[in-house]
């Protein structure tokens, strides 16, 4: 099977390293600059700790968490200086986002493998899937797109273009169809033309409103009747700038739509995306991919130490 | 648990009662609560620390301490100054000499082109005609979505065919607007990132081809910390007259409007409730203040059920409690009602999370397919039965249960709660009756 979900790529840094130079947020400034050399541990350097991941969006309780677990090492005096305090705050946030469970990778399942795309109104579903098909399809892989975003203007029109681009299959409906329909029709014939995976486009939906959660999941069980298994990838479309609220976005999308795993987007501007540690801890759910622009090929395989220099360097 | 900014006030206040005087530490510790429950709403950082000393000095000025809640006259002065933060509702602007421009700004995502539907639809009823035009030549598709949206909406909109130049588009949309007679021209633009160099400069290049009114950034309420940034050089290449909030018919707190107003000085305008092209609002301080607190929308809710709640029918049902006649087609027009204020769901989250409401789970699933099956049994009875529900023996609830496609254990159910209801009703009756509910037919009564 075609490395789907491989780990590792050397131009996540490249590319983060390119929008930290862009953009160099204070934050991350500041924090290198008390980080660096041999500066005692005080209180006022946790302080300013706690705004580097507060103002990332990691959000209050997983930084108390973070914080607490710092103080007691420097309380047992096993972080004497900022360079060491530095690693230990690296250490705590990367083990958090490498404790879910590795992506079941290159398994060989009964093709096609079926991959949903779900995610709240404007995160970049779309964009997202296009450079994902662009993806494995330069990795040899027969893609067929399923344009079940039925709902909003001109979805369908948008994911067509993506598929040109991509030179992939896209099969489609009217708009306002039924998108369990346009799901059974796409996965019926990717099956029959042989093809090795099927992304699902899905409408943008609040992840309050019960009836479009509950669309979602007769969408699940429609694939699942064609494809048995499918979708055996949810991946969750995250925008970088969300704040707070993507914690309860990750929680119902999770309980609804079974996610399995993260498309952090936008991560090409100032924003730091920190609501996927939270998300992590909390959900044990793997980051997949990162969105770095809207370049067909700026998508990336999402590297966790990468991420966490980003954050702190 | 889920606790709430109000108990976490009331336990950091705690301390004090019994130990007669409260200290400074009591309110820095209440202040901490505040700090937090504004981070988690999202608010910026830096904003929520200088609101949070700016509270302080306001606390300790008018001596809260000293007071006999200190707690709930904490909590007075954080919505006060932060009522008084995001202003007062705001009029848009239009110029003096029509068409009027508004350009539509902000970055990806955040909902642009739905707010520009929403607005054309919001000025054609308010008395304007406006016409729409997208310079959004990046996105795929972006053109035809806007277009699509103001064929829904029927608003005009300028398709600018035949070129991929903004500043074409926006000369040929003009032209238009003066020859239709068009009174006000939205300006639907790309999303683009703030650091966006090359971008930025075509959105200046708009703003002096344009001169416009309103220049609207539109931001997603579900944005976190980076609002400040994102909205500040908005602000400082082209200076944001107005805020349109999105997607607040979310479970998200909105702090955003809060780091926005700080660093654009501009006031929210409109904010989007819904995915539907009437769903834009003008917007009420009051309202959010709640919200970012995490304290609930009860303002909302109570518009809400005045709009939807017909005030002959409300008179009507106060007198039949008075005399006990509440029958079970009193009981389906409730159900009918409650229905049209909106989905449940959305109902429960404008609840506050304290007091009585604070044991309702937070996932409570209220399926709003019981309230169908309840209706359609209710429909199933004849006009004498829902007239007289004694009436109703076993043999008749076998046919309400197959007409409905219920069953009967379902029947007996909805029976057993009209019953309950009614007993309840009974009982309030017979206390406005005593004058003790004097409130009642205030509240029966309104408008």
């Amino acid at each position: 099977m075609f490395s789907l979900f491989t780990k590792r790529e050397g131009s996540l840094l490249d590319r983060l390293k390119q929008s930290v130079a862009k953009t160099r947020t204070e934050i991350a400034a500041r924090v290198e600059q008390l980080l660096t050399g041999n500066r005692p541990v005080d209180a006022e350097l946790l302080h300013q700790l706690e705004a580097a991941l507060l103002s990332a969006d990691v959000g209050v309780r997983t930084t108390k968490e973070v914080l607490a677990a710092l103080r007691e090492q420097v309380n047992q005096h096993k972080l004497e200086d900022a360079a060491a305090l530095k690693q230990e705050l690296k250490r705590q946030v990367l083990k958090i986002l490498e404790a879910p469970a590795a992506p079941p990778d290159g398994q060989p399942t009964a093709a096609p493998r079926v991959i949903f795309v779900v995610g709240v109104n404007g995160t970049g579903k779309t964009t997202t899937i296009g450079k994902l098909a662009n993806r494995l399809k330069g990795e040899g892989a027969r893609v067929v797109l399923c344009a079940a975003d039925t709902f909003r203007a001109a979805a369908i029109e948008q994911l067509e273009v993506w598929a040109r681009r991509a030179e992939v299959d896209l099969i489609k409906q009217k708009s306002g169809a039924d998108p369990a329909a346009v799901v059974f029709d796409a996965l019926s014939a990717a099956c029959s033309r042989g093809a090795d995976v099927v992304i699902v486009d899905t409408a943008g939906r609040l992840h309050t409103k019960s009836n479009l959660m509950a669309e979602l999941e007769k969408m699940k069980r429609t694939a699942a009747k064609v494809v048995p298994g499918a979708p055996h990838d949810v991946l969750l479309v995250l925008d970088a700038t969300t704040g707070q609220n993507g914690l309860n976005q990750a929680r119902e999308f999770f309980s609804h739509a079974g996610v399995t795993g993260i498309v952090l987007t936008k991560l090409d501007g100032t924003a730091k995306g920190g609501i996927v540690v939270a998300i992590a801890r909390e959900l044990h759910l793997p980051i997949r991919f990162v969105g770095t622009g809207e370049k067909v090929d700026d998508l990336v395989p999402f590297d966790a130490q990468t991420y966490v220099n980003s954050l702190f360097d | 648990m889920f606790e709430t900014l109000t108990d976490k006030l009331q336990r950091a206040f705690k301390n004090l009662r019994g130990q007669g005087k409260l200290s400074e530490e009591h309110l820095d510790a209440a202040l901490g609560e505040i700090r937090e429950a504004l981070l988690d709403g999202d608010v910026n950082l830096g904003v929520a620390e200088e609101f949070i000393a700016h509270v302080r000095a306001k606390a300790l000025g008018s001596e809260v301490l000293l007071q006999l809640s200190p707690d709930q006259q904490v909590v007075k002065i954080v919505r006060d100054e932060l009522g008084d933060l995001l202003g007062r509702e705001a009029r848009p602007q239009f110029g003096s000499r029509p068409p009027a421009v508004w350009l539509i700004v902000g970055l990806q995502g955040s909902g642009k082109t739905t707010s520009t539907g929403k607005l054309g639809k919001w000025l054609s009823e308010h008395g304007h005609r406006p016409i729409v035009v997208s310079t959004d030549v990046y996105r795929p598709a972006a053109r035809e979505q806007l277009a699509q949206v103001a064929k829904a909406t029927g608003t005009p909109c300028w398709p600018g065919t035949g070129t991929d130049k903004p500043l074409e588009i926006v000369r040929g949309a003009t032209r238009e607007a003066k020859l239709s007679a068009s009174d006000v021209i939205l300006v639907d633009t790309a999303g683009r990132l703030h650091i966006d160099e090359e971008l930025m400069n075509e959105l200046s290049m708009l703003k002096r081809e344009l001169n416009p009114a309103e220049i609207l950034f539109v931001a997603d309420a579900m944005t976190g910390q980076d609002a400040v940034n994102s909205a500040g050089e908005f602000h400082k290449r082209l200076g944001v007259t107005g805020v349109i909030l999105t997607k607040l018919d979310g479970d998200a707190r909105g702090g955003a409007a809060l780091s926005i107003r700080k660093v654009t000085g501009a006031p929210v305008k409109f904010v989007g409730v819904g995915e539907k092209y009437d769903a834009l609002e003008p917007f009420l301080p009051d309202r959010i203040v709640s919200r970012i607190l995490g304290m609930g929308d009860v303002l909302g809710l109570i518009e809400r059920a005045e709009k939807t709640i017909d005030a002959k029918q409300a008179r009507d049902l106060e007198r039949k409690m008075r005399e006990d006649e509440f029958t079970l087609e009193d009981f389906r027009d409730q159900l009918r009602q409650i229905r049209k204020m909106g989905s449940i769901e959305q109902l429960m989250g404008m609840l506050p999370k304290v007091g009585p409401f604070a044991k309702i789970p937070k996932d409570a699933a209220i399926d709003e397919k019981q309230l169908t099956s309840v209706e359609a049994i209710i429909n199933s009875m004849t006009a004498r039965e829902r007239a007289d529900s004694n009436l109703i023996d076993g043999k008749r609830r076998k046919r309400i249960a197959r007409g409905s496609g219920t069953t009967v254990q379902e029947v007996n159910q909805v029976l057993k709660q009209y019953a309950d209801m009614r007993r309840m009703m009974k009982q309030y009756g017979s206390m406005a009756k005593a004058g003790r509910l004097r409130g009642l037919g205030k509240l029966a009564g309104m408008k």
